[in-house]
């Protein structure tokens, strides 16, 4: 996105919106689409800057390679684990129903 | 079915090719977890298994499990693939209740390695192939989300155990063209990385997850290549259950395609969920824009800078990889390439079990079948591990030693295999309570003299030039006593028939 032209649509930040799971209001839909258009604006200033010369920052420290040793350290007891969640059954969180799989992508 | 994939890579016409790609992902085999010190032992009871760090708790921090980091490389290092001198982590972001942050630390757009390749091989010839791997990437999983639908109940149940827990997710290329290949593809793929020490690769327990995106590319008459929309199967739990969703999947788009001629790029990429007792997939409800994640960079992990010296040290700690001990077994023994294919299929501990017989025995091709004919056979039927195996490398050469000196033979020395096996005593002990002590010359000379005078028509026969008449002798002798050893009685006839 080049600075002269930032621009988001109400229909972009809907998009945001559905994807954070935020329900937003036709007026508060309006609303944002200004205000993240602005933000979208100061960042894009970033692009005048020549980085041509400058390498990719993967990280702001200048550190690398911290490990830790693959060793056993105590895990939390099930009871503080579950104390603060909404509902729970004494060994499982309790969530509206899923269905479909579980597991990483 | 319709049309059967053809193996070949180019259909004939009125036919297709299979174009199948797979996406592995195998849990680490590591005491802790990825970024915390909770252990990842299966089974647990529920959220046992689980402190600030993988709960997403406000305020804590991952650090990296070195060990896991260092099973990652060695698994891409066996794939052949390019360790990336940098490599660094990013956030996948998506809303999920089994994902108590809120996003996913994986890998996106600087893997710590990529471009690598596993053949696999048909011991039978029926196929080869050369499948190349896009990319090896290291990420956590995430929890176990259950719904008891027996139960009645409206709710899931979410036990964070395992989110956390170290992955490799292995990307292939889509070189496989069959399901038959895929299947035998993925036991290579499991074989190598159980022997690295890096996985176990149960896949009831989970540390094994496939899914396979498949198409058909199907030849026209005017030589042009017609490709259907690409599928990506999930929810399979077996090798097995991988190859029989690929094959309905193949069938299901050949005959789709004949129906409405929908090809590649008519459509968004369709996931189907595998029904393994109804053998169908499904179409799976599409998730509106769930494919975006919104990387960016893990801002709570630094980066991992890897040296010639740290590839270095995981290479020393590969060892040999099945395809290069199958090699090995076959020019060290001179057993067949086949032989060295079952051997090696069965685990690094048979090998060496197999290796120790041999170099006991002197003989690879002698120790080999008895390690399949009756060594596997029996485990097989028993069950457990070949390091518990009661006959152990040495007693059973020490059989095979004796049928060797002539002592018993062959079907005798199954029986005291038999018997070493059930009683747990020594070869000799049960040689001797069988009462297989090797007759002593006297005795077998007795025998036969016996056997020589009783049978006319054989000696007239053997004096006549016909020697192989000598085996009714040995038929005979072996019923009087069973211990005798069929090769001196044969032996020791001829000589006294020769000396009439």
């Amino acid at each position: 996105m080049s600075s002269a032209s930032p621009s988001l649509s109400r229909q972009d930040v809907a998009k945001v919106a559905l994807l954070s799971r935020l329900a937003l209001s036709e007026r508060e839909l309006d609303h944002l689409t200004g205000e993240l258009s602005k933000i979208v604006g100061f960042v894009s200033q970033l692009a005048d800057v020549d980085t041509s010369a400058v390498e990719p920052l993967a990280h702001p420290l200048d550190a690398q390679n911290v490990f830790r040793d693959d060793v056993v350290t105590p895990s939390l007891a099930r009871e503080s684990v579950l104390r603060s969640a909404p509902r729970h059954d004494g060994e499982s969180f309790l969530v509206p129903a899923v269905l479909g799989e579980t597991g990483a992508a | 079915m319709a049309a059967a994939p053809s193996p070949a890579d180019v259909a004939a016409p009125g036919s297709f090719t299979t174009i199948i790609g797979l996406e592995v992902h195998v849990q680490l085999q590591t005491a802790t977890k990825l970024f915390c010190g909770c252990p990842t032992t299966f089974g647990a009871p529920p959220n046992t298994q689980v402190c600030p760090t993988c709960l997403g708790l406000p305020g804590s921090l991952p650090v990296m499990n070195r060990h896991a980091f260092d099973l990652a490389v060695r698994a891409a290092l066996a794939l052949d693939c390019t360790i990336a001198p940098f490599t660094k982590w990013d956030r996948k972001n998506y809303f999920y209740p089994d994902l108590p942050k809120g996003y996913q630390i994986s890998q996106f757009d600087l893997p710590f390695s990529s471009d690598g390749f596993l053949e696999v091989v048909d011991p039978k010839g029926a196929f080869s192939r050369r499948v190349g791997i896009i990319r090896v990437h290291l990420e956590e999983d995430a929890g176990k989300s259950m719904h008891d639908e027996a139960a009645g109940t409206a709710d899931s149940r979410i036990d964070l155990n395992r989110a956390g827990t170290p992955l490799c997710e292995i990307v292939t290329q889509p070189d496989l063209r069959s399901p038959q290949e895929a299947r035998a593809w993925l036991n290579e793929l499991k074989l190598l990385l159980v022997y690295l020490g890096v996985s176990d690769c149960n896949m009831q327990e989970g540390s094994l997850r496939v899914d396979a995106n498949v198409n058909l590319h199907i030849p026209r008459p005017d030589g042009s290549v017609a490709k259907t929309p690409i599928v990506e199967i999930k929810n399979m739990n077996s090798f097995r259950s991988v190859e029989r969703a690929l094959a309905y999947e193949a069938a299901r788009q050949w005959e789709e395609w004949q129906a409405t001629g929908r090809e590649l790029g008519s459509a968004p990429k369709q996931t189907r969920g595998w029904d393994d007792p109804a053998g169908v997939t499904r179409g799976q409800r599409h998730k509106e824009e769930s494919s975006d994640y919104r990387y960016f960079p893990e801002p709570d992990l630094v980066p991992v800078r890897v040296s010639a010296d740290d590839l270095a040290r995981a290479r020393a700690a590969m060892g040999v990889p099945p395809a290069g001990l199958r090699r090995m077994l076959a020019e060290r023994w001179g057993i067949s390439a086949y032989d060295a294919d079952v051997l090696v299929n069965q685990g690094r501990e048979l090998v060496a079990y197999f290796e120790e017989l041999a170099g006991l025995v002197g003989e690879g091709k002698v120790a080999s079948n008895w390690m399949q004919q009756d060594v596997l056979r029996t485990l097989n039927e028993r069950g457990g591990t070949i390091d518990a195996f009661p006959v152990r490398p040495a007693a059973l050469a020490d059989i095979i030693g004796r049928i060797a000196a002539g002592d018993f033979d062959t079907s005798r020395g199954r029986e005291i295999f038999a018997e070493v096996l059930a009683s747990g005593r020594t070869v000799a002990d049960v040689v001797a309570s069988l009462g297989i002590a090797a007759v002593d010359d006297d005795a077998l000379d007795a025998l036969c003299r016996e056997l020589v005078a009783a049978n006319p028509k054989i000696v007239a026969d053997v004096q006549g030039g016909k020697e192989q008449a000598a085996a009714g002798l040995i038929g005979q002798a072996k019923k009087k006593n069973p211990n005798v050893n069929p090769g001196k009685v044969r032996a020791k006839c001829l000589e006294i028939i020769r000396g009439l």
